[in-house]
């Protein structure tokens, strides 16, 4: 009975523009690595949904985008509410899914089994939303690529310690490969397959 | 859902724009890869920017100031319309000042002032692949980029060379964009290419009748394709702009009258309109010319 309460509570009070406000930060984070937003209105989101990520997930899924979902997030009202907010199906198929949502803490072993789209079709691939505990702490990261002048610096804890080796072997398939954003909280930036990331040793 | 009128603000219906939202975050992510999506049709016939309407439609917010320009002027029955449209579907704030615009959308022209990173730049784009002239088959085009198969472009653009003495595309010339993607920056004149390099600005570019829409990240290499013997060249004026004098600019050629007279002004007007306000003269600076 909780869990179906939890579910039907939330999402936007005004979709159109809530979601055209989400949507700006995701294209101008996409547009620019590395760059920290954060989504202002409670979204009424399930834990262990974070804002950010019920935000995107308010505003990016619908019923053509089928989302996985990790275990914790699969067992939680968390699950309900995106089923009934965004009518997205939730698949177990990684390789079927549009959208991936990661709580804090998960286990990733690896991208491989998400779909990193095709050779002709590069853009048939995942978009990767992971939950870490917080930005401006922990380990230090320079990103380049595109959308970066020279060179940015991020700050991440709770990242899971592969993700720099998962990372280097995705962007090793470009054009192919998945997409990701990191949310904290109510914050999120965004890591196209474009963006190299290198621990940076400076200040450590 | 709130109301009717927030419903379909911008005109698009929001399951469309989000389907469009998706594109544009995978064609950010794939810097100049056309991405495929499902084109609306628009109040509006093909060939006056729909895919460029369709983007703007699925980005722009309350907050957005829009500039429209058709080549580089803000007055033409392209831009008015389109300007007017979504002053009337989204009730923004429109305005023909490079400075002041946050999103642009564009047919031709890159605005000669230095775009900034709070601002996006639209294409509006017929035909968004630069290989179909080489081939027109869809699959055997992508299959070409797939492979990073761009030898055929290279021998076309130097047999153009021979015949010439230089290659004569003036228009839509061919780009590699960050190292990897041939793309057209469509009907922009080649002397603009140099904008798209390096970027403050996101570049998107939409394509209505072909389904397409590709984009440039900011700080994204756009390099024009070129030989060593015969590198790339933009256009030169000899002579500045007859009203503001700048130099370095595209001008557009004018006829004064059926004698023959002519004179050479900038074709990005608002930039020509702000140096003279700021009161720098061509030879002709008269009024007359600029009616
Ligand atoms: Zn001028």
């Amino acid at each position: 009975m909780n869990i179906k309460t939890a579910a039907l509570t939330g999402g936007f009070n005004d979709p159109v523009f809530q979601s055209q406000s989400v949507f700006r930060k995701l294209m101008d984070g996409m547009a620019r690595p590395g760059s920290i937003h954060h989504v202002e209105d409670a979204m009424g989101q399930p834990e262990p949904l974070g804002a950010a990520a019920g935000a995107i997930a308010l505003t990016l899924l619908d019923h053509e985008t089928s989302v996985w979902l990790s275990v914790g997030l699969a067992k939680s009202p968390a699950a309900n509410w995106i089923g009934f907010h965004t009518g997205a199906p939730i698949t177990r198929e990684k390789a079927e899914a549009r959208f991936a949502f990661v709580e804090a803490g998960a286990t990733i072993a690896s991208f491989g089994l998400f779909s990193a789209g095709t050779q002709e079709y590069p853009d048939r691939s995942t978009t990767i939303i992971i939950e870490v505990a917080e930005f401006d702490a922990g380990e230090t990261l320079t990103l380049s690529g595109p959308g970066i002048q020279r060179s940015t610096t991020i700050s991440i804890a709770g990242l899971p310690e592969v993700f720099q080796r998962l990372w280097a072997d995705n962007r090793a398939l470009f054009p192919r490969g998945v997409d990701a954003v990191l949310t904290a909280g109510s914050r999120f930036l965004c890591l196209p397959r474009t963006t190299r990331i290198a621990a940076s040793r400076a200040g450590e | 859902m709130t109301d009717l009128a927030s419903y379909n603000f911008a005109y698009l219906d929001e399951q469309t724009k989000r389907m469009i939202r998706r594109a544009i975050l995978k064609a950010i992510a794939i810097p100049g890869y056309q991405v495929p999506f499902a084109s609306r049709e628009m109040p509006m016939p093909y060939g006056w920017g729909t895919g460029g309407v369709q983007v703007t439609a699925s980005i722009i917010g309350p907050d957005d100031i829009l500039k429209v320009i058709d080549q580089g002027a803000d007055d033409t029955t392209n831009a008015v319309s389109i300007r007017a449209f979504f002053e009337k579907v989204a009730n923004v704030a429109v305005t023909t000042h490079t400075k002041e615009a946050t999103i642009i959308q564009t047919r031709h022209r890159i605005p000669e002032q230095k775009l900034g990173e709070g601002q996006v730049l639209v294409y509006q784009v017929p035909i968004p692949e630069p290989l179909r002239f080489l081939e027109p088959r869809e699959t055997e085009t992508r299959k070409m980029h797939a492979l990073e198969e761009y030898g055929l472009m290279h021998v076309k653009l130097y047999e153009d060379i021979a015949r010439n003495g230089r290659i004569s595309t003036t228009y839509a010339y061919p780009v590699k964009v960050a190292g990897r993607y041939v793309m057209d920056p469509s009907p922009t004149p080649k002397f603009d290419n140099p904008k798209m390099h390096m970027s403050d600005a996101l570049q998107l570019f939409g394509a209505g009748r072909e389904k397409r829409i590709y984009a440039v990240p900011p700080y994204t290499d756009v390099v024009s394709l070129d030989f060593e013997d015969h590198p790339f060249e933009i256009q030169k004026f000899e002579q500045p702009c007859a009203l503001c004098g700048a130099r370095g600019v595209y001008l557009d050629e004018v006829v004064l009258d059926d004698k023959g007279g002519r004179m050479f002004v900038c074709s990005d007007t608002d930039h020509c309109e702000e140096r003279r306000e700021e009161g720098h003269t061509g030879e002709m600076p008269s009024q007359e010319a600029a009616e």
